[in-house]
């Protein structure tokens, strides 16, 4: 007969068996457990991003996500460029720059490269500096500075309007277009425009028988007056050297005389260089031959 | 002795790193339970500062972070008799306290009772080279020791050297630096059998864990149940374990002889399954529910259900009074005091200056038990119990447990024993080109 006692289930082994110690082992070893946590994850992600790039026609459809989203943003009409404005400049200059720019308007401020404009814009001849802002009312505010025309230059190109550093502004059709700038001439000088702004400066009392300054040789200057008188200064102590004829002429009335030339290029021996009927004058007080009259 | 020596030096080599680590565990392999502790070590000991010989690891701050305990299985004397169910027994113990600590060990430090301990008492002597006591001049007194006959199939697993004499001055516990010219050493041998120790590698290697010391549970639970006082004044341990007892005497903190008796507290439990034709497992249960050594007026009315599965209603409702169950336990328990008394007595225990005794294991938890060992071992019985040691979990407090924190005392301190030192010089060819060097300095 079966016992009628409560019959015990054949006892369980709780021994754990050999893989099941030797995975619990492995899972305590803490290297393995750091690439489970961390290797392992890091792992798969970057499988899956492999695979996932793998074909080109998705890589190419990533790519086409980015740009529309860009587009999306960019094309919102808070960022959008309706009109261009030009300030503090002639108009000529106004729609020379607007032409070089060549913007196709509407288009987003985000695709502008506003640096790009702003120098564009500065190398124009006649810009001296340039601000571009994109202001409110969708407006591209350029404010420009115009360069001062100081000087007239007579070049081998032609006649030059130069500002007050020596820069180029424009081309000139006539020297009578700009009669109230001074005149200069000679190759180079545009590199020597301090010198000359401080030469006419002290030529001041000359200023209505100055009819311009010319470079020479790259390398010094001379003032030439009406009756085609030339005062040749040195190329060092320019100034000094026009001070003192200056002074000179204020008090002798120097330069009201028959001369051809005032040679101040060794200021230690100061040349003048007579006209032909004062030579001959001079010439028959001495008892010399006189000199025929020149035509020029 | 070269390859023990060898493997020795092995296992020490991998105790430190283990140590270095900073994580070991401890196995006690017995026959009615197999416990495992893991224990972490935090901090280095300053070196030096222990008195006697010291301890060479240095490591003396750890934390039981780990413990499981498992019912034996295939264990008998002490000894493995089955090898895949003590295998499986182990594997349940070291996952347990694994996942208890969360940690995983690789290296183990084990003791067992069986394999039949022999003790040697070894006395070398050399002259010394210098007046001063060097290193190797330690190891070469240590080498210099007689080997005794140890048997065919035995091993070495304690080789201690408990006291070193320089000249007429005995009793040091660390001659080294010391001058003198003569230096005398004695040292402990115990001897146990090769195919114990082989099988307990084996098994343990098979869990893959690798073996980094291995003790005599009698020494380590010597270690955990003896006060600082007792071990240096003499007095014996008795480890009444389940399936064998384990005696060890210690005297001036060294371990001075040890012995087993093959008889423990399984053969208790079988008898009272004979004579009252229960299962193990019910006669284990009677034994320490209602035990006991000495029987009062008051155990005849006390009478226990024996209890039964047999479906015969008459074998199932037995009851047996306590007097009878005390009649059944009390002769067993004198015939292993006795065989443990005649042991202390070969071994010359009486001569000891003091005669302490400490009775501990598992089945010293029989109510009564001190009484009955006082009346055969002399006057001097106390119960003893392990050290407390960090960390340990409540339950394993117990006596049962001294072997167990012994083992932990014993990773954490270890005595120094012979094959910590170096090989003695006279082993290596270079011996004769020191001396020519040495005749040389002398001379010139």
């Amino acid at each position: 007969m079966q016992s009628l006692g409560r019959t015990l289930p054949p006892r369980r082994d709780p021994a754990p068996s050999r893989w099941s110690y030797r995975m619990q082992r492995l899972w305590l070893t803490p290297a393995f457990h750091r690439f489970l946590r961390f290797g392992m994850p890091a792992l798969i992600v970057m499988l899956s991003g492999a695979l996932f790039l793998a074909s080109p026609v998705r890589r190419e459809g990533l790519v086409s996500l980015v740009t529309s989203a860009k587009q999306q943003v960019a094309d919102r009409p808070m960022f959008m460029v309706n009109l261009l404005a030009i300030d503090g400049a002639s108009p000529e200059l106004a729609d020379a720059v607007r032409a070089k720019l060549a913007l196709r308007l509407p288009q987003s401020a985000l695709a502008l490269d506003l640096d790009a404009i702003r120098i564009t814009a500065e190398n124009f001849d006649a810009v001296a500096r340039a601000v571009v802002r994109f202001g409110a009312g969708n407006v591209l505010q350029i404010t420009i500075t115009e360069r001062q025309p100081a000087w007239v230059w007579r070049s081998e190109a032609g006649l030059i309007l130069l500002d007050d550093t020596g820069h180029r502004i424009a081309a000139l059709a006539a020297r009578a277009d700009r009669a109230d700038l001074p005149l200069i001439a000679g190759q180079g000088a545009d590199l020597a425009i301090d010198q000359a702004t401080a030469l006419l400066q002290v030529a001041s009392p000359l200023s209505s028988r100055l009819r311009g300054l010319v470079r020479m040789g790259q390398r010094r200057w001379d003032l030439v007056l009406d009756r085609d008188q030339r005062i040749l200064l040195p190329a060092d102590g320019a100034v000094a050297a026009l001070q003192g004829l200056i002074a000179r002429d204020s008090a002798e009335n120097l330069l009201a005389r028959d001369l051809i030339a005032v040679d101040l290029r060794n200021p230690q021996r100061p040349v003048l260089r007579l006209g032909t009927p004062a030579l001959n004058a001079l010439r028959a007080v001495h008892g010399i031959p006189l000199l025929a009259e020149s035509k020029s | 002795m070269t390859d023990l020596y060898q493997s020795q030096r092995a296992m020490r080599h991998l105790r430190k790193t283990a140590l270095q680590r900073g994580m070991i565990a401890i196995l006690d392999v017995g026959t009615s339970k197999i416990a495992c502790l893991i224990l972490r070590f935090d901090g280095l000991e300053e070196p030096g500062e222990a008195d006697g010989m010291g301890s060479m690891a240095g490591q003396s701050n750890f934390r039981v972070i780990g413990a499981a305990t498992t019912r034996s299985r295939g264990v008998r004397f002490g000894e493995i008799s089955a090898m895949n169910e003590t295998e499986r027994a182990i594997r349940t113990a070291v996952q347990a306290a694994q996942k208890m600590a969360n940690v995983r060990v690789d290296h183990v430090i084990a003791c067992f009772s069986g394999g039949e301990p022999r003790s040697y008492g070894l006395a070398g002597e050399i002259d010394l080279p210098e007046t001063l006591v060097r290193d190797n001049d330690v190891a070469r007194v240590l080498a210099a020791c007689d080997a005794p006959d140890i048997g065919e199939g035995r091993e070495v697993i304690h080789a201690q050297p408990v006291n070193f004499a320089l000249d007429h001055r005995s009793g040091l516990g660390d001659p080294r630096n010391q001058s003198g010219n003569r230096l005398a050493c004695d040292m402990h041998l115990l001897t146990v059998d090769a195919a114990v120790v082989q099988n307990l590698l084996y098994c343990i290697k098979r869990c893959d864990l690798d073996l980094a010391g291995i003790a005599s549970s009698a020494y380590a639970s010597g270690i955990a149940a003896l006060v600082e006082d007792e071990r240096e004044l003499g007095a014996a341990c008795i480890d009444l374990g389940g399936g064998s007892t384990g005696l060890s005497i210690f005297m001036k903190k060294h371990m001075i002889f040890s012995d087993s008796v093959r008889l423990g507290g399984d053969h208790i439990t079988s008898d009272i399954a004979q004579c009252l034709h229960v299962p193990m497992a019910v006669a284990e249960r009677i034994k320490t529910k209602h035990g006991g050594v000495y029987a009062t007026g008051m155990d005849d009315r006390e009478m226990i259900e024996i209890g039964s599965d047999s479906g015969d209603w008459d074998k199932d409702r037995r009851q047996v009074s306590r007097t009878e169950l005390i009649g059944i336990i009390r002769p067993r328990v004198e015939e292993i005091l006795e065989q443990a008394a005649d042991r202390l007595a070969i071994a010359g225990f009486s001569h000891l200056p003091s005669q302490q005794i400490v009775l501990t294991g598992g089945a010293s938890q029989m109510p009564g038990l001190d009484g009955l060992a006082s009346r055969i071992l002399g006057q001097r019985v106390r119960m003893g119990r392990p050290l407390r040691v960090q960390g340990l979990p409540q339950a394993a407090t117990g006596p049962s447990f001294a072997s167990t924190v012994g083992l932990c005392l014993f990773a954490a301190h270890p005595q120094d024993e012979w094959w910590d030192f170096d090989i003695p010089a006279e082993r290596y060819p270079a011996r004769s080109i020191k001396r020519a060097f040495k005749w040389f300095r002398d001379n010139w």
